[in-house]
């Protein structure tokens, strides 16, 4: 609403609340300070009270949710950090700046706690690029924002997932998870704990770039979005990787006592947050403050979320150390403000006082209790006929933008540097990446749009359920997760209830499997407001594990003469599969997930992994038991003639058997599959020999036919597509 | 034999490099800032990145420093200079080797492992390795499509300075498949693919250690 002259987000309410609290009539920077720090995107306001039913804790996790990133422990003196970021608004209308600066928004969180990004993921929702023009110039537009940035400071990107559909033609998601390597002993913290101290100010100027950009991302998009650009940062990866490696030295100097980075609110946010965290004030000297346009005002100054910005709280005396590192670099640096005990936080210009506010009230909005209602509307089933043509049905599958490999997009990024990534993109079901103690870090990133839009409950739980295969499957224990719900707009109840029950599977199911979450994002809003529709609910989870030594680290390649076993039990479970999508389908129900059935399953299959059973492992999952064969034969370049009538499942026909999406699935190759069988079957998970590696096609035996796809063939499909489609005059 | 790995701002395989110097071939290698780099070392390494953020073009703002005035006196010295990646296109705009690095023809960046063939092998980066042999490497750049005009390929094939060409698939549309070059000497080599990314099996392969080993042997020569 507009209080005296600001236009704000904020609500009737709000404005009374602030009002009261403070016993009078703030000013027009004061209001713009609150609007930005009360916005959803920085609060969370609306969705604090779900996500507290996430657990947080375990014997790893030194910190969870509420600093700029996770950090696990693992073990000999080093720690892993861990955090996710979107950049949804900024990337729907300026894909290239949105997806780039949403790559350095990230990076920061990593940085500020003193430790070295070592890997990124991508998560990547568009419309159909099929049938999209638009959407081809959002997707090609959005990986070389990732790619140009992620590439020059430094940084792999070693693991992502992309869904391609409808609902995200005018709202793209670009989410961005980063890893991070640093010693305990030097993690920093985002408080300024220490009355004295000073607050530096590094890297960029402070700009026109990104005002309002929490405000921004915190509404729906409008019509006219041309009007939106300045509310998205301009990136600069070069001034980036310098504050990279001036922060790095500067944290090891041990002069630094405190870190924060400024993105969301800028200014307003990370001054306020440092000061509330550490329980102390903060007197604030505008006019220190780098711009990089003489006229701007300190409403301006005070909410830009200019990039490559990040503040240092310094120990007293110690400034001068500080400008040795930075000039060595060539980094800008200004002391803007200086902490104190007084519980405020207060700007001056020049001498002239302009605002005066208690960080704690800044730095707490009040929470909001939304409505939630469960939708009434009845979804119909889907009923087809088996199409006669099964391996057409396998060739379009492997084409599809959503299965087809993803070479074409990881092949931008330089997934190489820093000479950590044993597995690499398309190798394995996850990334793996080695670490300084011996062990190895597993890192993936999963959604599934069409399985949470028909149930946000089991589709959420099965999101985590499928990223904690996947880091099974290349000889990892899940360790921690990030969750990050993206939704329409909260005020509509139907979409608070789903995002209120996609938490509460994704909490229930880790609770089960006792990994933690330790940080996240909600990202509200992601609505189109010509059409007034929103996305389909589309939380997202990274999770991070450790593999214990190199030996473990396992791959999807079929090998000549080993063995294929299908683990898990196949069900008559085709609604929301990609099957059903290729058709246009829905369906009415996800596939069921049987919580400690998935965590018996998991452990078993890790289990025989680490005992050397396993020479190659896939997750079941988009596509079904089909597209997971053909994508392993893919891999290894090689063939394989199975029996799937001997695989364990319900009673159902050919084309529901090949590409059915049951949770709770695995497929092996081993040298020695009689013990294999036999010690998953023991611990009650299903498990059959299906037949062997070999020939130069994929040759699949079903109860009512048989299926011969020639391995050249599907590697075409499989392997070109992408680029068939966003490039077509490319060879 | 002491190696200096020279950081430019913007290098990004600086650390990498060191790295595999140290712990994979056991040699005294130094990372220096590009302003505390004298050229008083025994070999020089100028690593992958993006120098100076590769504002004008790739690795032109390095190649007018004062590190590379003291590299080029250490390539007139006779001692091994080797440029790998955003390396090599400082070598290049330096005039330390001819020709010129291009935008890749997709005009997109590449990141995959290639398969490459040691054309000459008397030089400082090559002199270990078997004429010929086959190896296989990753390569990750924008602007790695070596041109020249036919009468400098020509010259350069006749005068045994292409140093390695891919095999098979060219994935950048460089002349001749070359991706990797030396001066007349042999002793200063720049090349795009990288071998500090190919030192140790489990991140895919050994064949990039011949390089560096090579450096020690041309110093025992």
């Amino acid at each position: 609403m507009l209080v005296g002259d600001i236009e704000t987000t904020l609500t009737p309410q709000e404005v009374e609340y602030a009002r009261k609290q403070l016993g009078r009539e703030p000013n027009a920077l004061e209001w713009s300070m609150i609007d930005a720090e009360w916005s959803e995107h920085c609060s969370y306001k609306s969705s604090k009270p779900i996500i507290a039913q996430l657990p947080t804790k375990s014997p790893r996790v030194l910190l969870g949710p509420g600093y700029d990133s996770g950090v696990v422990d693992i073990g000999d003196g080093y720690v892993l950090t861990f955090h996710i970021e979107s950049h949804n608004h900024p990337s729907a209308i300026d894909p290239y700046g949105g997806a780039a600066t949403g790559i350095g928004g990230v990076v920061r969180d990593i940085l500020c706690m003193g430790t070295t990004p070592i890997a990124f993921m991508d998560a990547l929702k568009f419309g159909d690029i099929t049938k999209s023009d638009h959407s081809k110039w959002i997707m090609k537009n959005v990986i070389r924002g990732i790619a140009d940035y992620g590439n020059c400071i430094g940084v792999p990107t070693v693991a992502g997932e992309i869904e391609f559909d409808d609902c995200f033609e005018r709202n793209c998601l670009v989410d961005v998870a980063c890893l991070g390597l640093g010693r305990k002993d030097k993690l920093l913290l985002a408080e300024a704990t220490h009355p004295g101290d000073s607050v530096i100010l590094i890297g960029g100027s402070t700009g026109r770039d990104g005002i309002h950009g929490a405000t921004f991302a915190s509404r729906t998009l409008a019509a006219d979005t041309e009007q939106e650009r300045s509310a998205v940062q301009i990136p600069d990866p070069f001034t980036k990787k310098l504050i990279i490696e001036a922060t790095l030295e500067a944290s090891e100097s041990g002069i630094v006592r405190g870190c924060k980075d400024l993105g969301g609110g800028g200014l307003t946010t990370g001054l306020s947050e440092i000061a509330d965290k550490g329980a102390t004030g903060l007197q604030v000297y505008l006019e220190e403050i780098p711009i990089r346009e003489p006229d701007m005002s300190p409403i301006e100054i005070m909410i830009s979320e200019s990039q490559e910005r990040m503040l240092l709280v310094v120990k007293q005396g110690q400034e001068d150390v500080l400008r040795d590192i930075m000039q060595k670099y060539g980094v800008a640096y200004a002391r803007i403000a200086e902490v104190n005990a007084t519980g405020i936080i207060a700007v001056t210009r020049f001498g002239k006082p302009i605002a005066n506010l208690p960080t704690s009230f800044v730095a707490n909005a009040p929470i909001i209790q939304r409505k939630a209602r469960a939708p009434t509307a009845q979804r119909a089933g889907y009923e087809h006929e088996q199409p006669k043509n099964l391996e057409k049905v396998l060739l379009d599958l492997l084409c599809s933008p959503t299965i087809s490999s993803k070479g074409w997009v990881f092949r931008q990024y330089d997934h190489e540097v820093g000479i950590r990534t044993v597995a690499k993109p398309g190798q394995a079901d996850a990334a793996v990446l080695s670490l300084p103690n011996g062990k190895l870090a597993a890192i993936k990133v999963d959604g599934n749009a069409l399985f949470c839009d028909l149930d946000p409950y089991v589709g959420g739980a099965s999101v985590l359920a499928e990223c904690c295969r996947n880091l099974v499957a290349v000889g990892a224990e899940p360790v921690a997760l990030l969750d990050h719900c993206q939704f329409g707009d909260p005020n509509d109840k139907e979409i608070f209830w789903a995002f209120s029950m996609a938490v509460k599977g994704i909490a229930d199911f880790a609770r089960v499997i006792s990994v933690p979450c330790i940080g996240g994002k909600v990202s509200f809003y992601n609505q189109d407001e010509v059409t007034g529709k929103a996305i389909k609910s589309s939380p997202v989870i990274a999770v991070v594990g450790l593999v214990e030594k190199l030996e473990h680290v396992t791959k999807m390649a079929f090998r000549e003469g080993e063995t294929v076993v299908v683990v898990g039990r196949t069900k008559r479970e085709v609604d929301g599969s990609e099957y059903y999508r290729s058709m246009g389908a829905r369906g009415r129900s996800p596939p069921s997930l049987d919580f400690d059935h998935e965590k018996r399953t998991q452990a078993g299959v890790l289990d025989c992994i680490r005992d050397g059973y396993v020479t190659a492992c896939h997750d079941c999952a988009k596509g079904g038991l089909g597209v997971a064969l053909a994508e392993m034969a893919i891999a290894g370049a090689k063939g394989a003639s199975l029996d799937l009538r001997s695989v364990v499942a319900d009673e159902m026909r050919d084309d529901e058997l090949l590409f059915s999406e049951s949770n709770s699935r695995f497929i092996l190759t081993t040298n020695k599959p009689d013990h294999l069988v036999s010690r998953l079957t023991e611990r009650g998970i299903p498990a059959a020999v299906a037949g062997t590696v070999g020939g130069s096609e994929l040759h699949l035996i079903l109860r009512d036919r048989e299926l011969r796809c020639d391995l050249t063939t599907m590697q075409d499909a499989y392997l070109n597509s992408l680029q068939r489609i966003l490039e077509p005059w490319q060879k | 034999m002491k190696v200096a790995v020279v950081q430019f701002p913007g290098s990004n395989c600086d650390r990498d490099t060191v790295h595999v110097l140290k712990n994979n071939l056991k040699l005294d290698a130094k990372l220096l800032w590009h302003n505390e780099f004298d050229g008083e070392y025994d070999a020089v390494v100028l690593p992958g990145g993006f120098s100076f953020g590769d504002h004008l073009r790739g690795g032109i703002i390095a190649a007018y420093s004062p590190a590379t005035k003291a590299v080029r006196k250490m390539a007139e010295e006779g001692k091994p200079v080797l440029g790998i990646c955003n390396g090599f296109q400082i070598l290049i705009e330096a005039g330390l080797l001819p020709g010129a690095l291009l935008r890749n023809t997709s005009l997109k960046f590449v990141c995959q492992w290639t398969n490459l063939q040691v054309e000459a092998t008397d030089t400082a980066f090559t002199c270990a390795i078997e004429k010929g042999s086959k190896l296989r490497m990753p390569i990750a750049h924008n602007e790695g499509r070596f041109f020249a005009d036919d009468e400098l390929l020509d010259q350069l094939e006749t005068d045994g300075r292409v140093v390695m060409k891919y095999v098979g698939d060219n994935p950048t549309g460089t002349s001749r498949g070359i991706v990797a070059l030396s001066n007349e000497d042999g002793n200063v080599v720049g090349m795009m693919p990288h071998p500090e990314r190919a030192s140790d099996p489990a991140l895919g392969g050994m064949d990039g250690i011949k390089v560096f080993e090579s450096m020690l042997e041309w110093a025992r020569c």
